[in-house]
């Protein structure tokens, strides 16, 4: 290779990191003072660049130049600025103490109804923005051309930097952020007023959010999936960095930009895993990234709640009369419903798998679709490749799904909170490329298709009594480990890593432990679900996969054993009852999302806990200095 | 003894389903040094944490100045001239002295003069050459020091102070001893919590003895310091 091609290379590189850092920067510096992982950082990303595209296209009709160009791009950012602050005033404020799953949800409700907005107004289509004028050339570099946009983008980033560095070296403002993001009760206690200064902060986070997809423009057109693209990769970059920490953010997108200019030359086929295992490894050196910090152990992630209550006499006739509909629904259900009875079966285990981790082991995984499609795929492969029976493919989508779950869960139960969160993302995402790259394994975008059942199970009933048999028995085996001894020490666990240490429970032993078995049981669910659907494609391993479950726990109530169950019924019937009367079923399930978070952020059971002194949730941790 | 700075009756704190607070009622006169003695976990932090708005009690009324602050958040209160300096300090570890002063500054009201970085440093003279030094990198004395200063950055007209000799050498006592003693002439009011009988001795005139969250004893620091009973009672370990 000749140097000029590896020197153009190296200069992609960095701007590409450009990009990533002012993508990244504002979701570090709110996620530094908020501690709020905020999902629709991406969005903003999003309005920007659209919000530019109509800005620029008036502005260069009236007066074409660089002036209108740049005025377009800044104007779109301050408005997005503006938004960010909207949503801090309406949403963030009621959630800064609710519990991390509350907040992850709410502002992915957000990005739902971002998306639908979005292809409301300005379609769905493409659209390729203006060129910047006098920018539109190349300069010659080692004998090769190398466009002059992107070399000011290489120097925009590091601008950006300097900027920041002196808005919170040399302004009140700045330094009142940096205080808030080691101490923010001190802050408050010493007469700053914190509501202010959050919405300041968003207001720059979003800035920079819209003027990273402004400024992204020129380059690639505005599209309606850029969000969840570019929140995906400003994730891994402040992960990487260090949750809170600017300069770890351009740290990690010099180290991310580079990796992928060159190992594009190196692993073609592996671009999309790249970025994620290098965090993954990253993380296992540093559990906090490159620059970041330990947090302030979070008691807001589960509650101490209500013990385990023991099956009244009313719970065990509700349950009789539960299972005995159930077993008899056949009988007067038709095809239809029946088919949504068997999807509603599924995620009520898929649900329960996670709750299994997330209510009773303190662990909020965020990439569960990770374990669930796993089974599917499992089971999809040793039928699509090896020809094995449906059986034998069933029995073995939970040891798929498990294996994964040993590995990687090894890794995870080292961390807590949102690294931890994000770290199962990261690996959902690893997942998720692999299904979506290995094409000749996976048939890639397409997925696999004709998995269908054995021919005895083949009819619609005879596989609804299987999904029947064989979910109640996945529930039933996690609802026994829930009352044995290893349900107490894991609620110990997650109550108290302390304590149960001192009691003589190896706390991360028994994480492992149950972020494995909610695997297997995750996957039992996928591998019942790929042949009830026939076929599979790499979206069940996406996020909003993931995003559904934590919906259903979130729905349920997450405290409670029967919650999930519930929640998955719930969700389900919604989806199936809204999806064929709108085309804008996305803001309908964001602005329930959002309504339920906002209007129960202590979560259900939290309420009772209210109202019922003897459920009263026990230190809020809001006493305890950071 | 003129009109109260501060009133505190009917104070009731839990944390979760423990009670730490019963019933605790204690005033602050103007220009007043008062200090809250007693033994580990008696409730002193969980005193001043509950006048902050730091923890919510759940019974109890708190005014300053006659105006009633209970329920209020802690900015609200530290707005209405209060000023609080926790046990564990606080400092901003990353930020330097220059910018933890930064943090607490907030205009006087009318007519008082304020506190500025220079009166500080003149007052804590330790810290004058450390300006530019981040806060993790100074001794736990001049922490103290500095979380005192950021606190009366704010100019505050009532301190609260959350055990300030714990852990210093004692020369520092020394110089934080007479620190105080000066800020008192400044016309601030402070209610301390201390366990070292001879540092409050120096510079408290009227004392509260705090068990299991009640107030047992309360009357002069002179008084205190001559009843060898009431300290075996309440305050030897
Ligand atoms: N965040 C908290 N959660 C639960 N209990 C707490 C918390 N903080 C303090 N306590 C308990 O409240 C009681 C009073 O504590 P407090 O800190 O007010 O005591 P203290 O008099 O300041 O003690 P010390 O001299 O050790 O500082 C103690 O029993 C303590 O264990
Ligand atoms: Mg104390």
């Amino acid at each position: 290779m000749d140097p000029g091609f590896l020197f153009v290379q190296f200069l992609n590189g960095l701007a590409t990191a450009s990009f990533l850092f002012m993508a990244s920067a504002g979701l570090t510096i709110v996620f530094g003072v908020t501690r709020i992982v905020n999902f629709a950082h991406g969005s903003f990303y999003m309005l920007g660049a659209y919000i530019a595209y109509t800005l620029a296209g008036v502005f260069m009709e009236v007066a074409y130049g660089a002036v209108s160009f740049w005025g377009a791009i800044f104007l779109a950012a301050a408005i997005v600025g503006l938004l960010g602050v909207l949503l801090e005033l309406v949403v963030l404020r009621r959630i800064y103490d609710a519990p991390e799953l509350f907040q992850l949800l709410a502002t992915f409700a957000v990005v739902l109804i971002v998306q639908d907005l979005v292809r409301m107004t300005w379609g769905g289509e493409d659209l390729l923005g203006p060129r910047a004028p006098g920018l539109k050339s190349f300069v010659v570099v080692l004998d090769r051309r190398f466009p002059e946009y992107e070399l000011a983008m290489i120097f925009a980033g590091p601008l950006v930097l300097g900027a920041l560095w002196l808005l919170f070296h040399r302004t009140r403002f700045g330094v009142l952020v940096r205080a808030a993001t080691l101490d923010r009760e001190m802050v408050g206690a010493l007469g700053v007023n914190q509501a202010l200064l959050f919405t300041g902060v968003l207001f720059l986070g979003a800035f920079l959010a819209g003027l990273a997809g402004a400024l992204q423009l020129p380059r690639e057109p505005a599209n309606p999936y850029m969000d969840v693209n570019i929140i995906v990769e400003a994730f891994v970059v402040t992960v990487i960095g260090g949750m809170g920490s600017v300069t770890g953010a351009f740290l990690a997108a010099l180290l991310i930009g580079e990796l992928q200019a060159f190992g594009i030359l190196i692993f073609p086929k592996i671009t999309l895993v790249l970025a994620f295992l290098v965090m993954a490894a990253v993380l296992i050196v540093r559990p906090y990234g490159l620059l970041g910090r330990p947090q302030a152990e979070s008691h807001a992630a589960a509650r101490a709640g209500a013990g385990l209550a023991a099956g009244t006499p009313l719970q065990r006739s509700l349950w009789m009369g539960l299972l005995a509909f159930l077993l008899l629904l056949p009988l007067f259900a038709d095809e239809y419903s029946l088919k949504l009875a068997i999807e509603l079966l599924i995620f009520g285990l898929f649900a329960f798998s996670l709750n299994f981790i997330m209510g009773w082991g303190g662990i909020v995984s965020f990439g569960h679709a990770a374990y669930f499609g796993l089974g599917a795929y499992g089971a999809a492969l040793l039928v699509h490749h090896l020809a094995w029976p449906m059986e034998a493919a069933i029995l073995s989508a939970p040891l798929v799904a498990g294996v994964a779950a040993l590995v990687f869960g090894a890794l995870c139960v080292r961390l807590s909170g949102v690294y931890l969160a994000m770290l199962t993302l990261a690996f959902a995402q690893i997942v998720y490329a692999i299904a979506f790259q290995w094409v000749e394994l996976t048939g890639g975008d397409n997925g696999l298709i004709g998995i269908w059942p054995s021919s005895w199970a083949s009819s619609r009933t005879v596989y609804y009594y299987l999904t029947l048999a064989v979910t109640l028995a996945g529930i039933g085996l996690l609802w026994r480990f829930l009352y044995a001894p290893f349900g107490y020490s894991s609620r110990a666990v997650r109550d108290s890593a302390i304590r149960a240490d001192a009691i003589g429970i190896d706390p991360r032993y028994q994480r492992w432990l149950a972020f494995t078995v909610s695997g297997i049981a995750a996957g039992l669910g996928g591998g019942l679900y790929v042949f009830s659907k026939g076929n599979i494609d790499p979206e069940v391993l996406a996020i909003p996969t993931s995003v559904d479950a934590l919906t259903m726990v979130l729905l349920g109530g997450v405290e409670t054993v029967t919650g999930p169950l519930a929640g998955a019924a719930l969700l389900t019937l919604l989806k199936d009852f809204v999806m064929p009367l709108t085309l804008y079923w996305k803001m309908v399930m964001g602005g329930l999302i959002l309504a339920m978070v906002l209007a129960f952020p202590k979560g259900l059971v939290g309420i009772l806990g209210d109202r019922l002194p003897g459920l009263q949730a026990a230190p809020t941790g809001r006493e305890r200095p950071a | 003894m003129s009109a109260p700075v501060l009133e505190v009756e009917g104070l009731v704190t839990f944390y979760g389903r423990a009670q730490i607070l019963f019933d605790l009622a204690l005033e602050v006169g103007e220009g007043e040094v008062v200090v809250l003695m007693g033994r580990n976990g008696a409730g002193k932090s969980t005193t001043l944490k509950s006048i902050m708005g730091l923890v919510r009690p759940t019974a109890g009324g708190i005014r300053f100045r006659g105006r009633d602050i209970g329920g209020l958040p802690p900015f609200r209160i530290a707005r209405q001239g209060l000023g609080y300096v926790p046990e564990e300090r606080r400092v901003f570890a990353e930020l330097t002295v220059e910018e933890n002063l930064e943090v607490g500054r907030r205009e006087p009201p009318a007519g008082r003069d304020a506190w500025t970085p220079q009166r500080l440093f003149a007052l804590f003279p330790n810290l004058a050459e450390l300006r530019r030094r981040r806060a993790d990198r100074i001794s736990g004395g001049e922490q103290q020091m500095l979380a005192i200063a950021r606190t009366l950055m704010g100019n505050p007209e009532l301190l609260l102070l959350d055990e300030p000799s714990e852990g210093l050498a004692p020369v520092i006592v020394d110089q934080m001893a007479t620190a105080l003693a000066d800020l008192r002439r400044h016309g601030v009011s402070i209610l301390l919590s201390e366990q070292n009988l001879h540092f409050a001795g120096r510079i408290a005139e009227r004392a509260c003895i705090i068990e299991k969250g009640q107030i047992r004893w309360r009357g002069a620091m002179s008084d205190l310091l001559a009843d060898e009973e009431v300290r075996r009672a309440y305050l030897s370990v």
